[in-house]
């Protein structure tokens, strides 16, 4: 008797000192709860992510057609609460990489908008790749993976960061599993979720798994759209007009019950990279650099071009060599970009505002540049209430950080917006003009 | 790129094995072209210019004549930039496109229907917009241009509408294809009015176009200074045959006109309008359509010269799609190997070869992406 009561009481205080180190992790106090490249420590990501998501049983949305559903959940990847708890635990496994600094959750970040909100993902010994890290939040609605839909599923997508040189640098699939061999946990868990040892496939059906329980879909803008009209300010609700009009938004993301995420699932060049690349260039040195790469190595090649060199501002073209597609990235989604800055494949856009400047001017003038991109002669007044209706669209349990960040942007873009561009949005001076005329600035 | 995939699931599996298609069709296109050039490169000795992966002609110079290139831009149909500044910006990038191009072409033959409604304001702005292509250009009027005031403008911006000119040893004749017999007069039309007519695709008022016979005995005389060897190529704004007659893909005369150019060995005809990839050959003539930088036209209903590699419906969603601009590369033996630089797809090559063969080599590669 005593001795269980003893337990109980050990336990309890267990509890305590655990709750204890959620309120510090929240206030991003203590070192010890640092992790690598600013990222929250695991445990106490663990916290904050079990805090999030409760109990929430391994299930369809609420609303979301149960068909289309079914559809995103692979034939072979049967979405399991086992899996889904195997598949956490590697999420946040820092074993994973090769020095043991960084786990999935360091760039995509339980505290951060499940992204890192950095420009550019940073992997073992600091090293800097190309590209901005998505979120993992709703991203199990995405047709292809990557910003250029270079992986075809969730489960193709997790295999590469692991083994790519930059960011988590194991040299192959062998030296990832023999990290956690000696695991006997692990090696229960992989015969709960798949009935069989632990092996590299199943480790990235399990992450897989853990990622389609990431559905971020609860926010303000789903009440309005629900008939709640009050869901939403004015302003935003000007801003949804906008964005299904003058704004054009719609043209790539789509919102649907089917499509909550609103892309359209396609690669645009909207000439981001278009202001510091040539990217004919570029092209004429990926092809030669891919030249015969087949398979999987072809598939790894491409990994590492987009992830290490100039190359990556080609996008798309990397992964089908259609001249087309030079300089087109996947239609971003539009939910929860309050807390998923910065913006854009490179993460050069800082704010909102920036993005709104940047569509405004019609992009960046480029060959390649989406034939539906165009100037929009938004006002301020405009561009401030589709800020406001994207500011709308992040789920409720990140509405804490969303109005955080978006003071934060707010008072940035007050003094600084470096892609602001009146007479390009006015149609004062259309794109390609002052390249074509040589009279860059100069009104008509 | 096939056999990485680990397939998850049917939907998957089906959805996958549509990328792949995809992509192993454009692998095999962009193969085919950046082989050539890197052939081209190897033989010639020049480096590979690496620019839109254009192919660049094989030196064979087996006549000791030089091969050239010359690039087209048409169908802009401009309006006033304050009204529409769509057709602007396209006529923007195609000049982009082209002053892009290393090494330059020859000379930019510009198709035709610059304007949209032949509006001083409209011919001024495309003028002003063409100024800016760094390489000679060459104007050709299409009806667009011509029947608000029946080419006075035009011709005051550009000189004359028929015209002929020698560059590298090949003979270049420029018509006005697009007269129409009066069909305004006695409807008592305004020039705007009969403008208006002209402009409808299916406006059954209008007369056919037709090179007329002025123009033929002009064409006449300015050929019997050439010898029947001498390559020749003719740019007419509407195809210098039989298309469809209700929209006008269609020269009234072109019998009279192919007559007269049968004396010659080679002779390639090059023509806008029709705002589509367009292949035919009658007898000794081969014939290309140009892409329009405003909109493509579908195909029509009847009369689709067999020879065609179609273009694939484009994409509504996508102004850009099925537009573009493109080049023509004139062979050492005088034959044209013409580029169709589709904006939204990988470029189509449709080589001297197909057409001298009648469709049974070097069929060009479909284009690529799905049709919408």
């Amino acid at each position: 008797m005593m001795e269980v009561e003893m337990n109980q009481r050990r336990r309890r205080g267990a509890l305590a000192a655990g709750l204890a180190l959620a309120v510090l992790a929240a206030g991003r106090a203590a070192a010890a709860d640092q992790g690598a490249h600013g990222a929250l420590a695991e445990a106490a990501q663990l916290v904050r992510l079990e805090r999030m998501m409760g109990t929430r049983p391994v299930a369809p949305p609420p609303g979301y057609p149960p068909d289309v559903w079914d559809a995103l959940i692979p034939a072979d990847n049967e979405l399991t609460p086992a899996r889904v708890e195997l598949g956490r635990k590697l999420y946040f496994e820092r074993r994973l990489s090769l020095d043991g600094t960084v786990s999935c959750s360091t760039c995509h970040d339980v505290s951060r908008g499940f992204t890192d909100q950095r420009p550019v993902a940073e992997g073992v010994g600091d090293k800097l790749g190309r590209r901005n890290s998505p979120t993992t939040l709703n991203a199990l609605f995405f047709q292809t993976l990557f910003l250029d839909g270079r992986a075809p599923s969730l489960e193709e997508q997790a295999k590469l960061p692991i083994l790519n040189p930059i960011e988590m640098a194991q040299p192959s699939r062998e030296a990832t599993m023999a990290k956690i061999a000696g695991d006997g946990e692990y090696a229960a868990l992989f015969q709960q979720a798949y009935g069989r040892a632990p092996n590299y496939d199943d480790l990235a059906r399990a992450i897989a798994s853990f990622e389609r329980t990431l559905v971020f879909l609860s926010s303000p803008f789903d009440r309005f759209l629900a008939g709640d009209r009050k869901a939403i300010s004015a302003e935003a609700q000007q801003g949804w007009a906008l964005f299904n009009g003058k704004a054009r938004c719609v043209s790539c993301h789509a919102i649907n019950a089917s499509n909550p995420l609103g892309s359209d699932n396609r690669f645009h060049n909207i000439g981001v990279s278009a202001r510091h690349q040539d990217f004919e260039a570029l092209a004429a040195k990926a092809l030669a650099v891919l030249k015969g790469a087949q398979g999987q190595a072809g598939l790894e090649a491409v990994d590492r071009l987009a992830l290490e060199t100039d190359m990556s501002e080609l996008g798309r073209f990397l992964v089908t060599k259609d001249r087309s597609d030079i300089g087109g990235f996947k239609t971003s989604q539009v939910r929860n970009v309050g807390v998923t800055g910065p913006y854009m494949h490179d993460g050069s856009l800082q704010t909102l505002w920036d993005v709104m400047d940047h569509y405004n001017k019609g992009g960046e003038a480029n060959l390649y540049l989406d034939g539906g991109i165009e100037p929009l002669a938004l006002s301020e007044k405009e561009i401030d209430a589709v800020v406001a209706l994207l500011l709308s669209m992040t789920d409720d349990r990140l509405a804490d950080d969303n109005r955080r960040l978006a003071a934060q942007q707010r008072a940035r873009s007050r003094s600084n917006r470096p892609f602001r561009d009146d007479k390009l949005a006015s149609r004062r001076v259309l794109p390609f003009e002052a390249r074509v005329t040589g009279r860059a600035g100069k009104e008509q | 790129m096939a056999k990485w995939k680990s397939v998850e699931t049917r939907w998957y599996e089906d959805r996958d094995a549509l990328f792949r298609g995809l992509r192993r069709l454009d692998r095999r296109s962009f193969l085919r072209v950046s082989f050539a050039a890197a052939g081209a490169a190897a033989v010639s000795g020049v480096r590979f210019a690496p620019h839109s992966f254009q192919t660049v002609s094989v030196a064979d110079a087996k006549e000791g004549r030089e091969p050239f290139s010359f690039a087209y831009i048409s169908d802009s149909h401009l309006y006033k930039r304050e009204l529409n500044d769509r057709f602007v910006r396209s006529l923007l990038r195609a000049i982009d496109d082209v002053n892009a191009m290393d090494p330059q072409p020859d000379f930019v033959l510009f198709g035709g229907d610059l304007a949209q409604l032949g509006q001083r304001e409209e011919l001024d702005l495309g003028a002003q917009l063409l100024k800016n292509i760094k390489a000679p250009v060459r104007m050709m009027v299409g009806e667009h241009d011509w029947f608000l005031d029946m080419g006075a403008r035009w011709r005051e911006l550009f000189g004359k509408e028929t015209y002929s000119f020698d560059h590298k040893g090949v003979h270049f004749v420029v018509l006005q294809s697009v007269n129409e017999a009066d069909f305004w007069t006695r409807r008592g039309m305004t020039p705007m009015e009969r403008m208006h007519t002209v402009a409808g695709l299916d406006n059954g008022i209008q007369s056919r176009f037709e090179v007329g016979a002025p123009q033929r005995e002009w064409l006449k005389n300015d050929l019997s200074r050439y010898d029947d060897d001498t390559p020749v190529i003719v740019f007419s704004h509407s195809p210098l045959y039989k298309y469809y007659r209700n929209w006008n893909f269609w020269t009234e005369d072109a019998e009279e006109v192919q007559a007269i150019l049968r004396g010659f060995d080679r002779v390639t005809v090059i023509h806008g309008h029709t705002h589509q990839m367009l292949t035919n050959r009658i007898g000794n003539i081969h014939f290309h359509g140009m892409l329009s930088t405003a909109w493509p036209w579908p195909y029509a209903p009847e009369g689709l010269p067999k020879l065609t590699v179609q273009m694939a419906r484009p994409d509504p969603f996508n102004p850009n799609d099925g537009c573009g601009d493109g080049f023509a590369t004139v062979t050492a033996e005088g034959l044209v190997d013409k580029v169709y630089n589709l904006w939204n797809r990988n470029p189509v090559d449709v080589p001297s070869a197909y057409l001298a063969s009648g469709g049974k080599k070097s069929r060009p590669q479909d284009p690529s992406l799905a049709s919408f």
